[in-house]
């Protein structure tokens, strides 16, 4: 807490109990992560967005096919469960790097990338497939809502992917420092979060899209 | 290769947007060769561009704003110019797609690119300093949100001279805004320009509002914060819940432009009220996050030239969270004639009245605030009494617009303009001048020119009512909004006030320039000595003015609620300073050019998704990933200022005080 809380006035000076915020600034510690779920937050209202632009548009669909015509549950099923794991994954993989464990640090968040890869394979197929079929985006507005939705979750991942193939790198050439395990704790933050808004639209988009 | 970019872009034809595109473009020439000669470039990349300092960057933003704010005046004044002689059988000077540019340029311009950042900027150079400590949060990453709204300023104004701006109003409504019925580039400069800009916003509310509840000085507990910052981290939350959704309306409105979905378009099943919904989720809030600081410049101008604490700190502080809450139930009265029906506009026309009820808790605090007090009507004083005086009256407009039978009469009308343009120009612009003059001193170490301070505030107050009070009466008559052209010949006088009232306020905008400029020539003879010029009662007053890096050599110790004012007068009654601290080494953030070198790939992608230029696009999300990483390899990341230096400044900050304590004004 010395140096590295020093950098923006971040000590901590005796003072009389006030309760909150008594003690002055905070370290570095507290105040990235904080900052970071700050950033999450507002990402959950840019989805809650786009979430209610779904909910408007569901019924637009302009005579095309309609949610519960084009859903296949079982690849969805597999999808979550991928998605799922590598959450699970990635926390194993903070235990490591908090032993300060190099090698499995570096396999658990390399199984947390490929399951995410895997992911946003079944993600791409399943695009793919419903383009094929004539059930692309330009078709109706509810196929609009659709894939930007779920599109914008899927590049959202990808940018995780990104993050954990330079964030490998990264612990590779730096080591477990102070400021690498805060990056580290922002990381595995922005990968489960992604978690809960995947099991929103698993619920309102894929469950309640393919009632019959 | 170069998408939809050919010559043809440059407006040859357009001799007015061509002249002042080229006048512009030969003012930057000018002003780089000017710095070039004069050698100035490694002093302004090491000590601004690359800054870390909140002092520098929150100067840095309101340099950009008050530059964004002549762009934004003169397209206000060929407006008035062209309403003026467009009446009856005459034209005017401006054909329909030229004015159609202005007006939105204007709105564009003057919400995102004038008041945003001047308000940010004040945010960023008083908060740390009234929190007692030494920066922000996060830096780096408010360099490189200062970067990227300058980036977004940029695109905006390159559309004068390559391409053309958005012709569909500062909020760019769909189906209008939609490829079919705006085919041209215009409305990509708006939306591109925007959502490069909102990133820095978002940024910065991140960044103020880890500040504000993170790092205060020991002892400041929330209840012993100044108004402005309560007030900051209350626009600051709202930015964090509203600009997510702006990203989302102008994202789905990229898309079906780029690549032809149907969100709000007319045929596919597209929504375009949809479109109204959302940006308003916004833009209601918006204006609150405009207001709200402003409110909080008022609390502090009120309580220091009063020579009293601010009246109702509590009930400040409840009114400013209610109006946070309150303003986002608010977004539907922007288009009650929706169709939404009777129950859905009752709930959000009562909603709108009930936000008036904080707003008044305020107005009564600041007048007790001043009943009984030693009042100094300097110029910060003038804005605030002017202000109080003209925000009611726009503020009891808007209460009239709330009414949802009233508002089908008047929606849309020159009534409207009058009454939003009475709350932004008297409450905010009016707030950030009075905070420009009274945090200046702060800043630069000398005061501004009261005489001619006087004189502005003159100049907007009585310019704004000749400008805008005709509009309410025209607005009656059943003027709408964006004319370019005029009917009705008996219009003609009341155009004519709001002419000459807009020449009035213009004429302040040029004596703000000329104070400025008289000021820095004479300011030997202004200079503020002690850093406490206005007799403060808020911490950034304890510093010396312009306060050192780290603001504070050692963080202040806050006991009760006015920090500075009790340190003040304990001093005086001692007639002695606090013991002499112990000093530290203090660790300070290193410049980086991180946010000038990805705020110019985001500039690069953003002029290339505008054109089609779909690999320069690529180039510049690459590059600006690139950097990002650069910066995250760093292995230095704060330099040190030796504990003997940190003494040296400040026993010559002491020495300065315990000189003044005997000539200090002591309260009666």
């Amino acid at each position: 807490m010395t140096s590295e809380a020093a950098a923006v006035g971040l000590t901590h000076e005796a003072s009389e109990d006030t309760g909150l915020g008594h003690r002055g600034p905070e370290s570095k510690s507290i105040v990235v992560p904080y900052g970071f779920w700050l950033f999450v937050l507002s990402d959950m209202v840019l989805f809650s967005a786009l979430f209610a632009t779904y909910a408007t548009l569901a019924h637009a669909t302009d005579g095309g096919p309609a949610s519960n015509e084009l859903f296949d549950r079982t690849l969805v099923a597999i999808e979550t469960l991928a998605l799922l794991l590598s959450s699970f994954v990635c926390g194993v993989a903070m235990i490591a790097a908090k032993r300060g464990n190099m090698l499995w640090t570096q396999i658990w968040l390399l199984i947390t990338g490929l399951l995410g890869a895997v992911f946003l394979f079944i993600e791409l197929y399943e695009f793919a497939t419903m383009i094929g079929e004539g059930a692309g985006p330009q078709r109706s507005a509810f196929l609009s809502a659709f894939f930007t939705l779920v599109g914008c979750h899927g590049a959202h991942v990808t940018a995780g992917l990104l993050w954990i193939g330079t964030m490998m790198a990264q612990v590779w050439a730096k080591g477990f420092q102070d400021h690498i395990m805060r990056r580290m704790l922002c990381l595995s933050v922005f990968w489960h979060a992604l978690d809960i808004i995947w099991v929103a639209i698993f619920t309102i988009v894929y469950l309640i899209g393919t009632l019959p | 290769m170069f998408g939809k970019l050919t010559f043809d872009a440059i407006p040859f034809h357009e001799p007015i947007a061509l002249v002042t595109g080229l006048v512009v473009v030969a003012a930057i020439v000018a002003i780089v060769a000017w710095v070039s000669i004069k050698g100035w470039w490694p002093y302004l990349w090491n000590e601004w561009i690359t800054s870390t300092d909140h002092k520098r960057i929150g100067v840095m933003y309101i340099v950009l704003a008050l530059v964004m704010l002549v762009r934004g005046f003169a397209d206000a004044i060929m407006m008035r110019t062209q309403q003026a002689s467009a009446v009856g059988a005459s034209q005017g000077y401006l054909p329909p797609e030229h004015y159609n540019q202005i007006f939105s340029a204007h709105g564009t311009i003057m919400i995102f690119f004038m008041a945003m950042p001047i308000v940010i900027g004040l945010m960023n150079f008083v908060v740390p300093l009234q929190l007692g400590v030494r920066d922000v949060a996060f830096p780096t990453m408010n360099n490189v949100s200062f970067w990227l709204t300058a980036s977004g300023a940029l695109l905006v104004n390159v559309s004068l001279l390559i391409g053309e701006f958005a012709r569909t109003g500062w909020l760019g409504f769909p189906p209008l805004s939609e490829l079919e019925f705006s085919p041209g580039v215009g409305v990509d400069y708006y939306l591109v320009a925007l959502q490069i800009s909102g990133v820095g916003t978002v940024l910065t509310a991140v960044n103020f509002v880890t500040t504000i509840l993170k790092t205060r000085a020991p002892g400041m507990s929330y209840m012993r914060m100044p108004v402005f910052c309560w007030t900051t981290l209350a626009s600051n939350l709202l930015i964090l819940a509203a600009f997510p959704v702006l990203t989302v309306s102008l994202g789905l409105l990229m898309l079906d432009r780029y690549l032809g979905f149907h969100f709000f378009t007319n045929d596919g099943g597209g929504n375009s009220m949809l479109y109204m919904n959302l940006i308003w989720v916004w833009g209601h809030p918006e204006v609150y996050i405009l207001i709200l600081p402003a409110f909080g410049i008022y609390s502090e101008v009120a309580a220091t030239f009063s020579g009293k604490p601010l009246f109702g700190y509590r009930s400040m502080v409840f009114a400013t969270l209610a109006i946070c809450i309150i303003s986002f139930c608010v977004w539907l009265h922007h288009f009650f004639t929706m169709g939404a029906g009777a129950d859905v506009n009752a709930v959000f026309g009562i909603a709108s009245m009930i936000i008036a009820i904080p707003t008044g808790v305020k107005l009564f605090n600041w007048l007790f605030t001043m009943y009984g007090g030693r009042v100094r009507f300097t110029v910060p004083m003038h804005y605030l009494v002017g202000f109080m005086l003209t925000f009611v009256i726009g503020g009891l407009t808007g209460v009239l617009l709330a009414i949802p039978p009233v508002d089908f009469v008047v929606h849309n009308s020159l009534f409207l303009i009058a009454h939003f343009h009475q709350v932004i120009i008297g409450g905010v612009v009016f707030a950030v001048m009075a905070g420009y003059t009274y945090w200046f001193p702060k800043a630069f170490g000398f005061m501004l020119d009261e005489r001619l301070g006087k004189m502005i505030f003159w100049c907007w107050f009585i310019g704004f009512h000749l400008a805008f009070m005709p509009l309410y009466v025209l607005g009656f008559w059943g003027g709408t909004r964006r004319l370019q052209h005029i009917d009705d010949p008996t219009w003609q006088p009341w155009l004519d006030v709001a002419l000459v009232g807009a020449v009035i306020i213009g004429i302040g905008i040029v004596l703000t320039v000329v104070q400025l400029l008289y000021s820095i020539k004479t300011r030997d003879r202004r200079l503020d000595v002690t850093g406490d010029p206005w007799d403060g009662r808020t911490l950034e007053w304890l510093t010396l003015s312009p306060p050192p890096h780290f603001n504070f050599a050692v963080l202040p110790d806050v006991h009760g609620e006015e920090a500075y004012w009790m340190r003040k007068q304990t001093a005086l009654k001692k007639e002695q300073l606090v013991e002499e601290p112990d000093y530290k080494p203090i660790e300070m953030p290193l410049n980086t050019p991180t946010g000038v070198i990805c705020a110019f790939f985001a500039s690069l992608c953003g002029f290339a998704v505008i054109w089609h230029i779909w690999w320069m696009a690529i180039l510049g999300l690459v590059g600006a990933f690139a950097v990002l990483v650069w910066y995250a390899w760093r292995d230095e990341h704060e330099h040190v200022i030796p504990a003997d230096k940190v003494a040296e400044l400040e026993r010559e900050r002491r020495r300065i005080r315990s000189e003044q304590i005997p000539t200090w004004p002591r309260p009666a």
